[in-house]
């Protein structure tokens, strides 16, 4: 395939459907800091319930992912960045674009291996994920992985969606960028602190015992 | 010519290559200070007297140089880190010591010659003209819009310099990126009432390898070109036209 197209559908996929699957996915821990062990065990199940899931993961997620990965890294590596001669913000964005594109892939190919992997292998069910995110994230080694990781992606994805816009010919004068390039940091504020604070939810003791029993019996005791 | 005040010096640090295939070695000049001097003032200085600032005679530095009014772009160079226009580079404005180095994004030939053949390359691959020779006269061509014309003027005061590729963290040895400045000419040619009949040609070729899809918007061709050519909005424009010619080839062919 030639550069152009091969470009073009890296910036494409990027959006759709891997940023899409990312804000989904970001509601998904989100409910954990809405509806505590239950919340997120019952958005984990509606995600689960989709008919043909599996070929949707594959389709829209596994595949995607994939080729915005290898492509990805070839672009990154493509890069001189000049970050000391040209102090500007857009130009620390386009390092920081491709820094955090090569955590993302690492993060994401570690976090896939001990989460959905684990599930294929039978060593965990989905109801059985909070208990099991509670107990990666209270080690604080991987606390502080998955910390800078949900940053750098959520960093990678707005920022992402501001080239996309560029890149696309959405937004094509310096106003537009500009307005767009707020827009994206608004969208990055919100992302991170929503990943952030899923993370801190999923820390907390009410996951410890997967929650569901301790919780009825607390329920009990106070009803 | 002013009288050389002898209390006052600037310092060069000047990086030189004897030939393409030579390492590069910096050498220093120190010169007196005259008021309003630039760049290429200082390096005619060091043609006259070719004296390191170790007192040793030395071949003289080359370089090119044409208009001295900012307009020919044959003058680039790197000037304390940033790539500009030697002839606009006043001494009185820069920091000591003033460190030149050629542009090494491209061949270098001499000391600060480059060889900026694969702009003019690129400018020939993207048909940045406008074709009107026929076996007969074709008559006036249609007007432009004076509105158009404004905005068209700026783009074609690009001089093919090529700042904005030294700018560029994308044009390097890696990739085949042709840079900023002939995305911009497509553009202007595009524009051109008469020019636009061969739009498509431009754009085809603006999505050949190499093209148009190596930007990575770092924007530092716009904040380096010095005739302040909206160099982020062609390319961003130029997004938009290669997108939508993609989605008309598809469908129509």
């Amino acid at each position: 395939m030639k550069g152009f197209y091969s470009r073009k559908l890296h910036s494409l996929l990027g959006i759709i459907p891997l940023g899409f699957f990312l804000l989904e996915h970001m509601i998904t821990n989100f409910s954990a800091v809405e509806g505590g062990p239950e919340g997120f065990r019952d958005a984990v199940k509606w995600i689960n319930s989709l008919p043909l899931v599996l070929a949707l993961e594959i389709l829209f997620i596994w595949l995607p992912l994939l080729y915005h990965g290898v492509y990805g890294t070839y672009i990154a590596f493509q890069a001189k960045p000049n970050n000391n001669r040209f102090k500007h913000e857009r130009n620390l964005r386009y390092t920081l674009q491709r820094v955090t594109g090569i955590i993302a892939l690492f993060f994401i190919g570690w976090h896939v291996w001990e989460t959905r992997i684990q599930v294929s292998l039978g060593n965990v069910t989905h109801e059985g994920l909070g208990k099991w995110m509670h107990d990666i994230v209270t080690q604080p080694v991987y606390f502080i992985i998955y910390l800078i990781s949900v940053i750098a992606v959520s960093y990678h994805f707005t920022n992402g969606l501001w080239s996309f816009m560029v890149s696309w010919g959405i937004t094509v004068g310096p106003r537009a960028q500009r307005v767009s390039s707020y827009i994206c940091m608004g969208l990055f504020v919100i992302v991170a602190v929503m990943f952030t604070w899923s993370l801190f939810v999923f820390r907390g003791v009410e996951f410890e015992a997967g929650g569901t029993a301790m919780l009825q019996t607390l329920k009990t005791f106070i009803g | 010519m002013a009288e050389t005040t002898a209390s006052k010096k600037v310092k060069f640090i000047i990086t030189r290559q004897d030939d393409p295939k030579s390492p590069s070695y910096t050498e220093e000049f120190e010169l007196g200070y005259r008021p309003g001097m630039n760049v290429i003032s200082a390096l005619m200085e060091i043609q006259r007297n070719p004296v390191n600032a170790g007192g040793k005679h030395t071949a003289p530095v080359c370089w090119e140089s044409n208009c001295l009014e900012e307009v020919c772009g044959a003058c680039s160079m790197v000037i304390n880190g940033k790539p500009r226009q030697a002839c606009a580079a006043l001494v009185d404005k820069l920091e000591q010591p003033i460190r030149i180095e050629p542009m090494k994004t491209f061949p270098v030939v001499r000391d600060l010659i480059i060889d900026r053949s694969r702009m003019f390359n690129a400018l020939k691959r993207v048909k940045a003209w406008i074709p009107i020779d026929g076996t007969y006269d074709l008559g006036p061509g249609p007007r432009m819009a004076e509105k158009k014309r404004q905005w068209a003027y700026e783009l074609s005061k690009c001089m093919t310099c090529g700042v904005c590729l030294e700018a560029c963290p994308n044009v390097n040895d890696k990739t085949n990126f042709i840079g900023p400045a002939p995305i911009s000419q497509v553009r202007l040619f595009n524009a051109h009432p008469t020019g636009e009949m061969n739009a498509e040609e431009r754009l085809e070729a603006l999505m050949e390898d190499g093209g148009i899809e190596g930007c990575g918007n770092s924007q530092n061709c716009v904040r380096s070109c010095p005739k302040g050519i909206p160099l982020t909005t062609s390319i961003a424009e130029m997004n938009k036209q290669t997108t939508k010619h993609m989605f008309k080839r598809w469908l129509t062919s």
